[in-house]
């Protein structure tokens, strides 16, 4: 099981961590939501890092989701699966209708479309306010139960949090080692050069695009429950940028690159709070350097790096073997 | 000495300084906020902490509460209710601070409610939605009017001068929108029928097309809700269509910067503000009256005008500190229960009387009906 080496790694984390620490802000808090941007980056990073479509309207899925459960819990009262599970069909036909008309675009176009639906999405949240209680936020959703198990301590979050991530990146591996993920990778090479092998172009864009939806909706189903309260902020333009920022900055077209990215991105602010009134700055600069030293990503970035030292001190060294696919952070 | 040694001496003394601190930091009370210091909403969030600053040093340098120093832990949300969730979050449990005092905008405090609950901490928000204590919470307070009790006021006004038709005009930000839900939910109980009700965008820079709909209707007076530039160019172009007709704001332009913006138009409006803006011009008997002076001259003389929403959190402040003097310790439970207890508190928002089933305790009374005169406010008797 060589493929899914960082998975099985990725997963002895997630479990040791609670156990050394079980009562620290930074492990049960901050890793929960680390673990949900990791959940949105990792379905992103289908879309923008292996099919090389940029959508900057990520959120918008979120909010769906997270909007459809809150609103289907707090107002028909059905139970929280249910509704996790409506958000995602909903979110999902809403990306497959989308699909069609926004893949055909290309380039500046296609993110001028993401953009676009993205802000339809926020004003439709803002102005439905019978519905969805308008930029005043919809409150009194209830808590998540598995099995008669309530969700309602921190513990409990980073657990089933991180264990939707693990779920989460262990499809994400499996579609990109599958047929419709070398067909993904062939059409951020070249579309033409796709079709001329016999792949269905329009179908594999359609089909990244809903997974990348459904995923970005079940996190928002998580989201919501989790907070008990969302409002339309949570779903905005920023918040898109925010996820890919979170892709670009750990290494596009590598799935843990997205997941060190979100952790990367939520982890930062937090820590550079103590500098109050230079934070943003200090945050800004971080990234720059970040780009400017390591512009195929953070994770792919000191991977590469490791894995050169390391050939270099096994000498004689053979040439570098790095696995198809994976390296491909060249387009955006 | 090799790099080593000194590494390893370095972190020694940094383990005693950590422990010494802390010892230190058992003899203090935790006050936590979180405020809109930046973006959009920093006209709140900027004077609220100024305030808070100002107030914890001068109790500190008159030796602190209960003989124990009060220590301010603040972070700032840009008035965004996601960051003010996760910063509620690390108040409770990375500070563990023992109230919070903040939450500029009703967003960010009703989105940080379900978590007080759940943590038993108390917290008195400095937000205006009615929907902080309506129904009322059993840890959440709030001191700033609310924009029920705004309409309220103005329908009162309008009542004594025999106005019963009404236009509406509303922002479509969080403000004008929850303003506009309490003026069309109060208006039948108060008799008065709303004939018009238009909205405008936030980034809208001419409503003349809104207004000259409310001209052609039975209306008898105008009321806007809202706050920024969108109110005052309303004014403006009320005026520029020739409209008689008395015009109504909301207490979302109660700044001087409003009638810098609507200039010569801005005479004759009419608004619900706090006592503060006219702390000069009330009658020496009012009971507010040398609180309020001397809360504007502290902090003119240190940060320039002072705005309404300073005061806010001069009120948490206070209503926290005079509780936990009550209470005699820092016991959340019994601070809330102190805090429920406020009775009387004369504060810069009005006279605080608040019980278990009133979270804020202000009545109408705080309220001034003020009239823009000469470019400067008058109140309306």
């Amino acid at each position: 099981m060589k493929r899914l080496r960082g998975l099985f790694l990725l997963t002895l984390l997630v479990v040791i961590l609670p156990l050394l620490f079980p009562d620290n802000y930074y492990v049960t808090v901050v890793a929960v939501s680390a673990a949900l941007h990791a959940i949105l980056a990792v379905g992103l990073n289908l879309l923008m890092g292996y099919a090389g479509l940029i959508s900057l309207g990520h959120a918008a899925f979120f909010g769906i989701g997270a909007y459809t459960s809150g609103i289907v819990t707090t107002r028909f009262g059905l139970d929280p699966w249910s509704a996790m599970a409506a958000g995602m069909l909903l979110t999902g036909t809403i990306a497959f209708v989308m699909a069609r008309p926004i893949l055909r675009l290309k380039g500046h176009y296609l993110a001028m479309a993401t953009l676009g639906l993205g802000i339809i999405v926020q004003i439709v949240l803002v102005q439905t306010e019978e519905l969805t209680g308008g930029p005043d936020g919809l409150g009194g959703i209830p808590p998540l139960s598995l099995f008669g198990w309530e969700v309602d301590s921190d513990l409990r979050w980073y657990m089933l949090m991180s264990a939707v991530m693990l779920l989460v990146v262990w499809l994400a591996l499996n579609i990109i080692d599958s047929r419709s993920g070398r067909a993904l990778r062939a059409l951020h090479g070249s579309e033409v050069a796709a079709e001329m092998m016999g792949i269905d172009t329009t179908v594999t864009k359609t089909g990244v695009f809903v997974v990348a939806a459904l995923s970005a909706s079940l996190a928002g189903s998580l989201f919501a429950h989790q907070q008990a309260f969302i409002s339309p902020d949570s779903f905005n333009f920023f918040f898109s940028i925010e996820l890919v920022t979170m892709v670009v900055l750990g290494g596009m077209a590598s799935t843990f690159g997205a997941v060190f990215g979100a952790f990367v991105l939520t982890f930062l602010p937090e820590l550079l709070v103590i500098f109050e009134d230079y934070e943003v700055m200090i945050f800004g600069a971080i990234l720059m350097l970040m780009m400017i030293f390591l512009p195929q990503g953070l994770f792919v970035g000191l991977r590469d790096l490791l894995r050169r030292l390391l050939q270099q001190q096994r000498a004689p060294a053979p040439a570098p073997v790095v696995p198809a696919g994976e390296d491909k952070h060249d387009a955006a | 000495m090799n790099i080593r040694k000194t590494l390893a001496t370095l972190g020694i003394s940094a383990l005693v300084g950590l422990s010494a601190a802390q010892a230190v930091a058992a003899g203090t009370i935790k006050i936590g906020s979180f405020l809109a210091v930046t973006g959009p909403a920093a006209f709140l969030g900027d004077p609220e902490l100024k305030t808070l600053q100002m107030y914890i040093d001068e109790i500190n340098t008159k030796g602190g509460v209960n003989g124990m120093q009060l220590e301010l832990v603040h972070y700032d949300t840009g008035g965004k209710a996601k960051e003010a969730v996760g910063f509620a979050k690390r108040l409770i449990k990375k500070d563990r601070v023992d109230v919070i005092v903040g939450g500029s905008t009703s967003g960010s405090t009703l989105a940080v409610i379900p978590l007080v609950e759940k943590d038993r901490i108390p917290f008195i928000s400095l937000a205006g939605s009615v929907k902080i204590i309506d129904p009322v919470k059993k840890w959440v307070f709030k001191v700033p009017h609310t924009d029920r009790m705004a309409a309220a006021k103005i329908f009162e006004d309008m009542k004594k001068r025999g106005i019963k038709r009404i236009a509406l005009i509303s922002g479509s930000g969080g403000f004008g929108k929850s303003g506009r839900s309490q003026v069309l939910a109060l208006a039948p109980e108060q008799g008065i029928e709303v004939v018009s009700d238009e909205s405008y965008g936030a980034k809208d820079t001419d409503m003349t097309a809104q207004l000259t709909k409310i001209r052609n209707t039975d209306a008898q007076a105008i009321l806007c809700f809202g706050f920024g530039t969108g109110p005052a160019i309303v004014t403006k172009n009320v005026r520029q269509l020739g409209i008689e007709l008395p015009l109504y704001q909301s207490h979302g332009v109660a700044s001087k910067k409003f009638i810098e913006l609507a200039g010569a138009a801005a005479e004759g409006v009419r608004l619900p503000a706090s006592a503060l803006l006219v702390a000069d011009k009330l009658p020496a008997s009012d009971p507010q009256k040398g609180l309020l002076l001397a809360y504007k001259q502290r902090f003119e003389s240190k940060y320039g005008p002072v705005s309404t929403f300073g005061g806010h959190a001069y009120d948490g402040l206070m209503i926290t500190v005079r509780a936990i003097e009550r209470a005699g310790g820092t016991d959340k439970a019994k601070v809330r229960d102190e805090i429920e207890k406020t009775r009387g508190f004369i504060g810069t928002g009005g006279i605080f009387n608040m019980s278990p089933t009133d979270h804020l305790g202000l009545d109408l009374s705080a309220f001034k009906m003020l009239e823009i005169k000469h470019g400067d406010w008058t109140i309306v008797e």
